[in-house]
């Protein structure tokens, strides 16, 4: 991890996780392997170790979540970590405080560590470059949610032992989904291949660098995949035409029963979640055995231990900040 | 008193020579010779004396933003980058659009170092929908009309006020200019960068090249059909450079320019989500940005202008999608255009100068080869001078550059405003 640290003078100070983009294979691995220790503590009857006693995480969150930020407070209070949480909806800023003051009010109460979300792609870069504390970019816009790929990557491991080889397919909205593009980056660099499958009104707009196949059709291809990651449609995408409606997107690229039944036995069903049952995926599927939904919350919590005890537990920072050097890969 | 520029080499429309320049105290040149002495004597020895540089597209936010830049500001920025007349945009609060806040313009311009030309808008408040009292405007001495900071959009509108513009020229004196930010705003909604490989790599929203050159396209037929003069502003794409260039050879009365920052510059700066890179048009690929070059060297764009758009630090301080779009540019843009155009020295200067007066509708008092009886509207560049950008150390009350510490070649030295030494050894002097 020493390669990428450093390596912009701006984020020097801090010691951050903006994102996949700029981690390399060696980087992932190591926070999956000390993932496997915190794992290890979930399972104890007392589920709580003392790693991060009298640090104290925030949680900065200026978009709704309630997952992501339940995960990151369980994580940090296994770790004996106190949690604090700023809640843009009832904050001053909806009285006009800008991010820049809010995220220097928070640091005065003397976190440690910030954890942000922010609706806009880049704000957790922004913010590593405000202050001297840790910062994981909890989710950025359209850009970047690093510890959903992690913990991804950390369930497709733990049930096959290596993401060497397998050929993994991401459904839906690529355009807009940061999980996405955190995924194609964290999924390739572990040696997987990547399918994506959507309309073309819903992958970016220019993609030709990716490390990536495109398809726009997922019935061909089911019996052929290691894996399904299914994203979240969201219902503004028609008032945007972008698909004619919900009902037409379903129809082609929803996991019914009947889909999910034609996938390899040994295939794995992932989504982010919420999941929108009979748009991406139907109840059938979310429950069938191929399915690793819920293992991916559970393992969300083992990861984020992970990465908060990596940054506030052992000096390291995971990654480089320069998002330029994602998705491109060796190009 | 007279002044007396010693020893520099004269470039201007005329062609080079190295001759003393004398001021007198009406403003005017007396005297191009050797051996001249005056009053007061300037150094330009190694230096080249030019005609003043006029930019097009000023944002002087004055009045209504007065926190980001003033009039005074923006001139005296301006006198430092060796302009002597800055077309001020329109985009004020309230918007000019009337005869009023075009005198108020004015006037506080007559008390800066620059010579301001008021714009108007085509439409009142800029909304796209209502034509501004053209007449009256064009009586007032205005000479361009833009919406600038955004395209006007209804085509149909488009057309009646090119044709309502030619029914002007007579009382100005000249041809009228609308002066259009080409955007197709359906088509760049919710876009914040140029829209490409590295907005889908950085999950921004992007903005296509086809958002403005529709509207080139678009506006390029109703110059046909109507006969208007057309004033294209910061082409920023190469296919907008090249319908332009088809324009001009079927003989439409059309014109362009381009900013530094649009033949410098590319989307990939976007990627440290730093909002100094925001601006509109956004920056573009490596292509269109040789693109421009290509434009500015072959005559298609006839102008470099500055797209000059100070913002207050504390706008800029936010996610890159919510912070304002613009940058800083007159103290800048000789030494970019000198060292990252492509061009020599004399094409340099007259995209700055002579070809943007022209434009400007200004040309009997800027931009005038440099010979006895003519306004001593002038700079001296030291060519070879290196010196490194600060935006904080700049004139503007903003300081949102994207060449902070960058070390440029090319420095302006001295600059005369009407026969008054405005900026002497590098240093505003009011």
């Amino acid at each position: 991890m020493s390669a990428v640290i450093g390596r912009r003078a701006d984020n020097d100070r801090g010691r951050h996780l903006l994102g996949i983009g700029g981690m390399d294979r060696s980087d992932l691995e190591e926070i999956l392997d000390l993932t496997d220790t915190f794992a290890e503590v979930g399972r104890r009857p007392i589920p709580k170790v003392p790693a991060l006693r009298g640090r104290t995480v925030a949680t900065v969150f200026f978009e709704g979540s309630t997952r992501t930020r339940m995960s990151f407070e369980v994580a940090a209070r296994r770790l004996s970590a106190d949690t604090v949480a700023f809640n843009a909806r009832t904050s001053s800023l909806s009285k006009g405080e800008s991010i820049r003051d809010t995220v220097e009010v928070i640091a005065a109460y003397g976190a440690d560590l910030l954890v942000v979300r922010h609706a806009m792609a880049g704000t957790a870069h922004r913010v590593a470059g405000w202050t001297d504390l840790s910062v994981v970019n909890a989710g950025d816009g359209c850009h970047e949610h690093p510890t959903q790929a992690l913990l991804d990557c950390y369930t497709l491991r733990e049930r096959r032992g290596s993401l060497d080889g397998m050929r993994i397919a991401i459904i839906g909205d690529v355009r807009h989904s940061r999980v996405a593009r955190s995924n194609v980056l964290a999924f390739t660099a572990l040696g997987a291949e990547v399918v994506l499958v959507a309309p073309a009104t819903l992958l970016p707009p220019a993609i030709e660098g990716w490390p990536v196949t495109v398809v726009h059709e997922l019935d061909p291809i089911l019996g052929d995949l290691d894996a399904v990651y299914l994203l979240r449609i969201q219902g503004e995408r028609i008032t945007e035409g972008l698909i004619p409606s919900l009902r037409e997107y379903a129809s082609d690229f929803c996991l019914t029963a009947g889909r999910v039944a034609r996938m390899r036995s040994d295939a794995l069903v992932l989504h982010p979640g919420p999941t929108n049952r009979g748009v991406e995926i139907s109840a059938e599927a979310a429950t069938d055995r191929r399915s690793v939904i819920l293992d991916q919350v559970v393992n969300g919590v083992s990861v984020r231990m992970a990465v908060l005890f990596l940054l506030l537990g052992s000096g390291r920072q995971l990654g480089a900040v320069d998002a330029g050097d994602s998705v491109e890969g060796d190009r | 008193m007279s002044l007396v520029l010693r020893g520099g080499r004269i470039i201007d429309s005329g062609g080079e020579r190295i001759l003393d320049v004398e001021i007198d105290e009406d403003g005017l040149i007396a005297a191009v010779g050797t051996g001249l002495n005056g009053d007061v004597n300037l150094d330009a020895s190694g230096c080249v004396v030019s005609p003043g540089f006029v930019d097009l597209h000023a944002h002087l936010r004055e009045p209504g933003l007065e926190e980001a830049e003033t009039i005074q500001t923006g001139a005296r920025g301006g006198s430092l980058g060796g302009y002597t007349a800055l077309v001020a945009m329109p985009n004020t609060d309230p918007t000019t659009d009337c005869v009023a806040v075009v005198e108020q313009v004015r006037s506080l311009g007559r008390r800066s170092t620059c010579e301001i030309i008021p714009t108007a808008a085509m439409t009142l408040r800029r909304d796209g929908v209502d034509m501004a009292p053209m007449g009256e405007l064009v009586d007032a001495g205005v000479g361009i009309f833009t919406d600038d900071g955004t395209g006007l959009q209804d085509p149909r509108l488009m057309r009646r006020i090119m044709e309502y513009s030619t029914g002007l020229g007579r009382r100005l004196g000249r041809p009228v200019v609308l002066a259009q930010h080409c955007e197709v705003a359906a088509l760049s909604a919710g876009g914040y960068m140029h829209e490409g490989e590295w907005s889908s790599r950085l999950g921004i929203p992007g903005q296509p090249a086809e958002a403005e050159e529709l509207m080139v396209m678009r506006d390029i037929a109703l110059v046909r059909m109507t006969g208007a003069h057309l004033h294209f502003q910061h082409l920023s794409t190469a296919s907008s450079v090249a319908m332009v260039r088809g324009a001009k050879a079927a003989g439409l009365p059309v014109t362009a320019e381009a900013t530094t920052h649009h033949f410098i510059l590319t989307d990939a700066a976007c990627a440290s989500y730093d909002p100094v890179f925001k601006v509109h048009p956004p920056l573009r690929t490596d292509v269109d940005v040789l693109a421009i070059r290509e434009g500015l060297a072959d005559g298609t764009i006839d102008a470099i202008a500055t797209d000059h758009a100070p913002h207050a630090p504390h706008t800029k301080e936010m996610p890159f999608d919510q912070a304002p779009a613009g940058m800083l540019g007159l103290e800048t843009a000789f030494s970019l255009a000198l060292g990252d155009s492509g061009l020599d020295l004399p094409e340099v200067l007259a995209l700055l100068s002579w070809r943007p007066a022209a434009i400007a509708g200004v040309a009997d008092r800027h931009g005038v080869p440099v010979v006895p009886g003519a306004p001593a509207n002038l700079c001296v560049v030291d060519p070879d001078e290196t010196w490194t950008v600060s935006g904080a150390a700049m004139a503007s009350l903003s300081s949102n550059t994207p060449y902070e510490g960058r070390t440029l070649r090319g420095r302006v030295r001295h600059t005369i405003r009407a026969g008054e030494p405005v900026v002497v050894d590098g240093e505003a002097r009011r």
